[in-house]
């Protein structure tokens, strides 16, 4: 038999053929007879009163159909919707906007252009009020309240692990380290922006909506429970998620701009585009990260015994984070990382401030990156203040392989690791010993180099439903397998790829457990209609949920065809021996019926009282989370004249257990390190006092291009997660979240000498100039 | 609005319109001809999702308007394999050159233009020649392998 390809293969994307011929099918090449354009005027204050909004202005622009405002949502009751973290987020303001950029009124024209010179011409008069842009301020009594609904701007407290005995902990420590960090706001920026297209259809009381969202079941069953009182209904909603070109958490949200094409389709009666322009997407989607970190760190006889992080929460005007309900911090907790410490305290403030809402992902579920920063910068200067090699004190502490599964201090158990073994693998690949020797040679010589490790340990997968939900809906994920006649087969998914290669992995999957080629294996996903209930791709949570819930699936169809082959080969079932696509009689390798033979009996020559047909479908609630891991280590230069920093060499060792497709992997991991040092040396968006948005387009909200991209370097190694059907744990995130800690590392290590001891992100050549500078270290001419 | 009549040979095959002053080169090929593989990233001419080749140099379709397009030659995705598949497209399927798909056409244009000037480009000048075009997926190693790939295929078949 033709060799299946199944886990291990890098298998060429299906998805591709489209792609490279200019065939994808994304959000804003959806074009419907009738249809009209809708663009958004926004506020030019972070904070006033809307006095009048002169409607008139835009309806007299050629082209214009009608204006919305949030009076006219009001009437609806749709000027405010709920976010999932409890809170409410407007549509349109009624009276007051909150941040610089929030939408004020929707146009709606019958072209593009018209609707953008609609939104141009629209007059609105304000009453600017104070503003808070900074959450320490916001805390402080007598601040701007930025919440009329709210008594203060103080949105939540959220703390876990023992505050008592992590406090007599670190009085116990010989040695503690305080830092304070700031993880600025950033935006995933994904090379499409969000957009819908909404076609109401009066007659039939249905609604079609195409959207660029990573979640789309969970948003149908959302849209539904808005709208209800509208009299509109889940069966009656149709959900499309065409190919999406990048998501990387920014598309899950619900943004304003979905929701007012919605009801300018069912006020016009035609189908209504929103894509929204670059700036639009910067200045107005979901941020990510805004902490401000306080942490402290203790070891005692060269043990790292106690951490402690206080955190103070930037959300913008609403907390419109997107966590599983039951943690408004994500999973934070995960700050414990990979080491072996037995008391931990975290905790965080959430707050109110006038800039746009969100605490989202940026790569990276669930405030993960923000713990792993924390961790990796305090245990460097906890080993440094050690007087110990950052590696040597990390190898030290690590939580030994024999200690899994590891139940943390924060209360996780940790299913599986080898952290010892990625960190050895990184400092060979490196070189790690011979860098050193180089950097004290060119230390001496007056040259600034520096290395940076981070060994970090991820937590995905969500998850396990005695914990996670989302609005109470649990967080499995489903998979629906046919196989047809001729052996062929259809999967559908609850899930929806981004370009994460779904149409290929878990093709891939499916080919391993029956023996299938993936060729022979469509796979769907994003479209309510057809696909299974799932709630969504984000948080590496793919390969973990759907995934496992391919192969459940899939072994249902072997246990059927199991049966079938018994009758075929007239055998008893127990006499049966599954290899790879095929079934034979224990002894008798020749007496075999293959997957596809089955299949066709199962419509052709089932067993009398089996009823036709082969099809199984799962959906999978994981027994627990998955902790993929890696260590990384970067190597830098940092020039004395500009401040800049270079990225010599880059190694990254992954581990996130069995690989599907170590092409792919491969390619996440080179996507997920690119976002990772984003953050750590560019992107930032920023406001001045007066919340104006300083870094809200791509001439100032810096992506990297392949000029400031390294060569990455990876390698891996491999310790199954003992949970999972295919002993997989994801892997989109993991450098992502795993890369700045190394980068802000090696830029530290580079100047330990001068007296520095931290760095801010973004690490721009400004910031680091500066701080030669103050250091006499910057050279000058 | 004044509006011109423009002729432009796109892939080889002429279309004549009359059109808004304003109407950009990009919405001219996307909403105009339906040539949806031209994509659009950005407002401020960053992002490189929309290039096309403009007689045979890369530009960005956004930042120029149709009417300065006129009686030129443009080549889309669309356009860049003549049937089969352009030594470009092979490149960056087999060596995973693209994940979401979105940046891949402005990608591929861009990488046909450094090749047809640069047989042979170093990974240097790939990176260089590539940076005006931004791609949030794939961390650019991957695509420079892809354009390397190229190069190799189409000194294949003008070997062969
Ligand atoms: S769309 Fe970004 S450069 Fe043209
Ligand atoms: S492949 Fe997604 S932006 Fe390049």
């Amino acid at each position: 038999m033709a060799e299946c390809r199944g886990l291990g293969h890098s298998v060429q994307r299906k998805e591709d053929a489209r792609f490279i011929r200019g065939q994808g099918r994304y959000i804003d090449d959806i074009k419907l007879p009738g249809m009209l354009y809708l663009d958004i005027a926004r506020s030019p204050y972070a904070h006033a009163k809307i006095t009048r909004i002169h409607e008139d202005t835009a309806m007299a622009v050629d082209g214009v159909a009608a204006v919305i405002t949030g009076k006219t949502l009001e009437g609806f009751k749709l000027a405010w919707m709920p976010t999932l973290m409890s809170d409410q987020q407007m549509v349109l303001p009624v009276d007051t906007v909150k941040y610089q950029a929030q939408e004020v009124a929707a146009i709606v024209a019958t072209s593009r252009y018209a609707a953008a010179d609609g939104a141009a011409a629209l007059e609105v008069d304000y009453d600017p009020l104070p503003v808070v842009v900074d959450p320490h301020e916001a805390l402080k009594p007598g601040a701007t309240k930025v919440r009329d609904d709210k008594e203060s701007n103080h949105i939540f407290h959220w703390e876990h692990g023992d505050a008592d005995g992590t406090e007599a902990a670190l009085a116990g420590c010989d040695t503690v380290v305080e830092q304070k960090m700031h993880l600025p706001r950033i935006h995933v920026a994904s090379i499409e922006t969000c957009g819908c297209v909404a076609s109401w259809n009066p007659v039939e009381g249905h609604l079609t909506l195409y959207l660029t969202t990573q979640a789309p079941h969970a948003i149908r069953t959302v849209v539904a429970l808005v709208t209800a009182h509208l009299g509109l209904a889940e069966h009656k909603i149709r959900v499309i998620s065409p190919d999406i070109g990048g998501g990387f958490g920014g598309k899950v949200p619900v943004y304003p701009g979905y929701v007012l094409a919605t009801a300018a389709s069912v006020v016009t009666g035609k189908p209504v585009k929103w894509v929204e322009d670059r700036s639009e997407n910067l200045q107005a989607d979901s941020f990510a990260r805004d902490y401000h970190i306080t942490a402290t760190l203790g070891s005692r006889n060269g043990k790292v015994t106690a951490l402690k992080l206080d955190t103070i929460a930037d959300h913008g005007y609403s907390d419109a984070a997107a966590n599983p309900s039951k943690f408004p911090a994500g999973l934070y907790h995960i700050a414990t990382g990979s080491y072996d410490l037995e008391n931990a305290h975290v905790s965080v403030d959430g707050v109110y401030t006038n800039k746009p809402p969100g605490g989202i992902a940026y790569r990276c579920s669930f405030r993960v990156t923000e713990a792993v920063h924390a961790i990796e910068r305090m245990v460097d200067l906890l080993a440094r203040e050690n007087g110990e090699d950052p590696a040597d004190f990390r190898l030290r502490n690590f939580i030994k392989p024999e200690q899994f599964p590891y139940q943390s201090a924060l209360g996780w158990e940790y299913d599986s690791g080898n952290y010892g073994a990625a960190l050895e693998k990184a400092m060979d690949m490196i070189g790690y010993q011979d860098l050193r020797a180089e950097q004290a040679e060119r230390r001496a010589r007056g040259q600034l180099m520096g290395i940076g490790i981070s060994s970090f340990t991820e937590i995905v997968g969500a998850g396990p439903s005695k914990t996670f939900d989302i609005l109470g809906i649990k967080m499995f994920d489903s998979a629906e397998i046919r196989i047809h006649p001729t052996g062929k087969a259809i999967a559908r998914f609850g899930t929806k790829s981004q370009g994460q290669g779904h149409e290929t992995t878990y093709a891939q999957i499916i080919a391993e457990e029956l023996g299938i080629p993936p060729e022979d294996i469509q796979v769907e996903e994003g479209d309510t209609d057809t696909a299974p209930y799932g709630l969504g791709t984000y948080a590496s949570r793919s390969t973990p949920t759907a995934g496992a819930a391919a192969s459940i699936a899939s072994r249902k169809i072997r246990e059927k065809a199991r049966k079938i082959a018994a009758h075929l080969l007239e055998a008893d079932e127990a006499d049966l021996v599954w290899e790879q696509g095929k079934f034979h009689v224990k002894g008798s390798p020749d007496r075999a019926k293959t997957i596809q033979d089955i299949a066709f009996a199962a419509y052709t020559n089932h067993p009398q009282g089996m009823e036709a047909g082969l099809e199984a479908i799962s959906y999978y609630d994981p027994p627990n989370l998955t902790f993929p891991f890696g260590s990384y280590i970067c190597c830098v230069d940092i020039d004395r004249g500009t401040g800049q920093v270079k990225i010599r060499r880059f190694v990254a060792v992954d581990d996130c257990g069995v690989r599907i497709n170590p092409m792919i992997v491969d390619g996440q991991i080179h996507g997920g390190l690119t976002m990772g040092i984003a953050p750590a040396l560019l992107e930032e968006i920023s406001y001045d006092a007066d919340g104006n948005i300083t870094g809200g387009n791509f001439m100032e909200y810096l992506v990297p291009t392949a000029m400031e991209t390294p060569h990455w370097e990876l390698g891996e190694t491999v310790t199954p997660s003992p949970h999972h059907p295919i002993g997989a744990k994801g892997v989109g995130e993991s450098a992502t979240v795993g890369a700045p800690p190394a980068v802000v590392n090696a830029v530290v290590d580079a100047l330990w000498h001068l007296g520095v001891r931290h760095m801010e992100i973004p690490m721009t050549p400004a910031r680091v100039w500066n701080v030669l500078n103050e250091h006499g270290a910057a050279a000058t001419r | 609005m004044s509006s011109h009549q423009i002729s432009v040979t796109i892939n080889g095959e002429e279309h004549t319109r009359e059109v808004e002053a304003r109407l950009l080169l990009v919405h001219f090929i996307r909403e105009e001809l339906g040539l949806t593989g031209t994509h659009i990233g950005c407002d401020t001419t960053s992002c490189g999702a929309c290039t096309v080749l403009l007689n045979g140099v890369p530009a960005k379709s956004c930042t120029v308007f149709a009417v300065a397009a006129d009686g030129a030659e443009v080549t889309t995705v669309e356009g860049l394999g003549n049937g089969g598949l352009h030594p470009v497209q092979q490149g960056f399927t087999e060596k995973h050159g693209l994940q979401c798909g979105f940046c891949t056409p402005g990608m591929m244009l861009t990488s046909k233009a450094l090749l047809d000037e640069n047989p042979d480009p170093s990974e240097a000048e790939i990176r260089w020649g590539i940076s005006g075009n931004l791609c949030r997926c794939t961390g650019y190693v991957n695509i420079v392998k892809a354009v390397q790939r190229a190069s190799e295929l189409m000194k294949e078949n003008s070997d062969g």
